[in-house]
């Protein structure tokens, strides 16, 4: 199972904190470990930092193995190249902000440590309060210091433990864009811990379900979220497509940015994203509505055309939750139960689902140039 | 005046200190750190000379530095002289008097550290010796001060102990409390309050001392 650049991970234990997983991830990767609290996602990332240790535990870093119960393999948290960014984020309290990111940069020549540091500093932009310690410094501005000094020690992968609890929403936009620019920068797997579910959404590419130790969920966002039967999901953050798409035009004069995906092309409004770039889009269910024929003369932008590809009807729940495959990108649309017996919508009937440029929305925009994201 | 008696308190407060602020840097870390089997005990071990009568320790000393006893055997052996009513007595009397003066304040300061600023410095590669002196230390350096301050002045004013293990021996055994005892006995008020004054302006600047070193610790708060 294990990937050359990847990160695998396995552990097993009853006592005293049940916890059995079992995940890979490789680079660029971004794994939600999302769940509620008490449910073992801090132990997960403790366990692969070395700080922990379970009754039955493997973790293997590319080439190298950090634990193994079977064979008895341990490497202490100091000899595994993790960058870890813990809640509180845990910044030496007595050290400027370029002096805590020194810390980890001791595999470097004395000399070259403190441009490096600024370097990093820069890279989370964070460059004027290089000399003040942690207790002069914002929320936000502790966690870019405790992100770059988790940076410093180029680690092989990156840990994020609940990274946005203890900041406002505004600086939380944010950092999210932020991380997701580094994620793409860096080619190490990013393991991100959080009971947020919008992070998610947000940031990552694959996720990790828990419940009371156990995986419930695996698998990438985007599969997960075109699943028409996860009542949890509707609850927490209503249900809605998200899927990845590439920027091809741009009409500022219209407000307008045409999107392409792997079904075909949207019409978004926003004027603020850049040709060229990734973004991470959401449909939400209940701003889809289905056509069984093309319909004409509507002001909205977008006519998919696609295939009903499951109907999903919960007894608990008044809608009708309608899963449609629009080339690779399975999209939900929530209807009501007379909709679907008037149109006779049926599982392999051809439909059109129409959608409102204002419906899409933008989650993470990569970002044109670093000092206009913030 | 008494010099050769506050000359020997300054030197058995200053022996007490090179012997066990060492000690007490690891016991006070174990403590605040580990968590293992009969921490409590030795916890309350470290306590017991806050509570117990100084005439109770000086005489389980007294017997346990006796010619008869091993360890008195061996320093006899090694040394020639006995370890009862001897400085080397005194000094070792003293460290176990003093063993919560100066646990106490470094197991405080220790566990004042949060544990992931700890496991913080694992985690940016730093071994735990590293760890020890480039963040720890410099967190708890004030508890270690506080605990250096606080065994010296009460090794100054150590007179029960002092009294049962070392006697009262001119330039050998007599310190500073000892001596204003002794000079009360004999009705030298003036000699007696000269070196009580000395003292108790000593106390004074150390609990001033402490003082603003224990608001230093509070204010090291992440």
């Amino acid at each position: 199972m294990s990937r050359d650049a990847g990160l695998s991970v396995e552990i097993a234990q009853d006592e005293p904190i049940p916890l059995h997983v079992a995940f890979t991830t490789g680079p660029s990767e971004v794994l939600a470990i999302f769940g509620p609290s008490g449910s073992g996602k801090t132990t997960i990332l403790r366990t692969i930092a070395g700080l922990y240790r379970p009754a039955h535990a493997s973790v293997r870093s590319g080439a190298e193995t950090w634990t193994d119960t079977v064979t008895g393999t341990f490497a202490p948290p100091h000899r595994r190249a993790v960058g870890f960014v813990f809640q509180e984020y845990a910044l030496f309290p007595h050290l400027t902000a370029a002096g805590n990111v020194i810390t980890a940069l001791g595999h470097h020549p004395r000399a070259e440590r403190r441009t490096r540091a600024e370097a990093l500093l820069n890279l989370v932009h964070l460059s004027v309060q290089m000399t003040r310690r942690p207790h002069q410094l914002s929320g936000g501005e502790r966690q870019r210091v405790a992100l770059a000094r988790a940076l410093a020690r180029e680690p092989a992968v990156l840990l994020l433990d609940e990274p946005f609890a203890a900041v406002d929403r505004t600086v939380r936009r944010r950092l999210q864009d932020e991380i997701d620019e580094l994620r793409r920068a860096l080619d190490i797997p990013l393991i991100l811990v959080t009971h947020d579910f919008a992070d998610v959404v947000r940031l990552a590419t694959n996720v990790l379900m828990l419940e009371r130790g156990r995986s419930v969920a695996c698998g990438s966002v985007t599969t997960l979220m075109s699943r028409p039967d996860l009542s949890w999901l509707r609850e927490a953050v209503g249900l809605g497509t998200v899927f990845d798409a590439s920027v091809t035009r741009t009409y500022p004069d219209r407000g307008l940015v045409e999107l392409t995906f792997d079904g075909g092309t949207l019409l978004a409004a926003d004027r603020d994203v850049a040709m060229g770039t990734t973004v991470r889009v959401r449909i939400p269910a209940r701003e889809v509505i289905l056509a069984t024929r093309e319909p004409e003369g509507l002001s909205l932008h977008n006519v998919l055309s696609g295939t009903v590809s499951a109907i999903h009807a919960d007894p608990a729940f008044d809608h009708v939750i309608v899963q449609i495959a629009v080339g690779r990108v399975l999209l939900l649309a929530e209807v009501t139960r007379d909709a679907i017996g008037r149109l006779g919508m049926a599982v392999g009937m051809p439909v059109y689902a129409l959608i409102k440029s204002v419906s899409i929305d933008l989650l993470t925009v990569q970002a044109r140039d670093a000092t206009k994201a913030r | 005046m008494d010099w050769a008696a506050l000359s020997l308190s300054l030197q058995l407060g200053l022996a007490t200190l090179i012997v066990l602020l060492p000690i007490s840097v690891a016991l006070g870390r174990t403590l605040a750190v580990h968590r293992f089997v009969g921490k409590g005990v030795l916890e309350s071990l470290v306590a017991l000379p806050l509570v117990l009568p100084p005439t109770v320790l000086g005489f389980y000393l007294l017997l346990a530095f006796g010619a008869r006893s091993p360890l008195g055997q061996l320093f006899g052996s090694v040394t020639g002289h006995s370890l009862a009513f001897s400085f080397e007595g005194l000094v070792l009397a003293s460290i176990f008097v003093n063993l919560p003066f100066a646990v106490q304040p470094v197991q405080r300061a220790f566990e004042s550290i949060p544990t992931d600023v700890r496991e913080a410095a694992a985690c940016c590669g730093m071994t735990p010796w590293r760890a020890l002196v480039a963040i720890e230390f410099p967190l708890a350096w004030p508890g270690v001060v506080t605990a250096a301050i606080l065994t010296f002045a009460h090794t100054l004013g150590e007179f029960g102990v002092v009294l049962m293990v070392g006697g009262n021996i001119p330039a050998e055994t007599r310190t500073l409390s000892i001596a204003i005892y002794d000079r009360m006995q004999a009705f030298d008020d003036r000699a007696a309050g000269v070196m009580a004054a000395t003292l108790l302006a000593l106390a004074l600047a150390t609990l001033v001392a402490t003082n603003v070193l224990s608001r230093r610790v509070g204010r090291r708060d992440v």
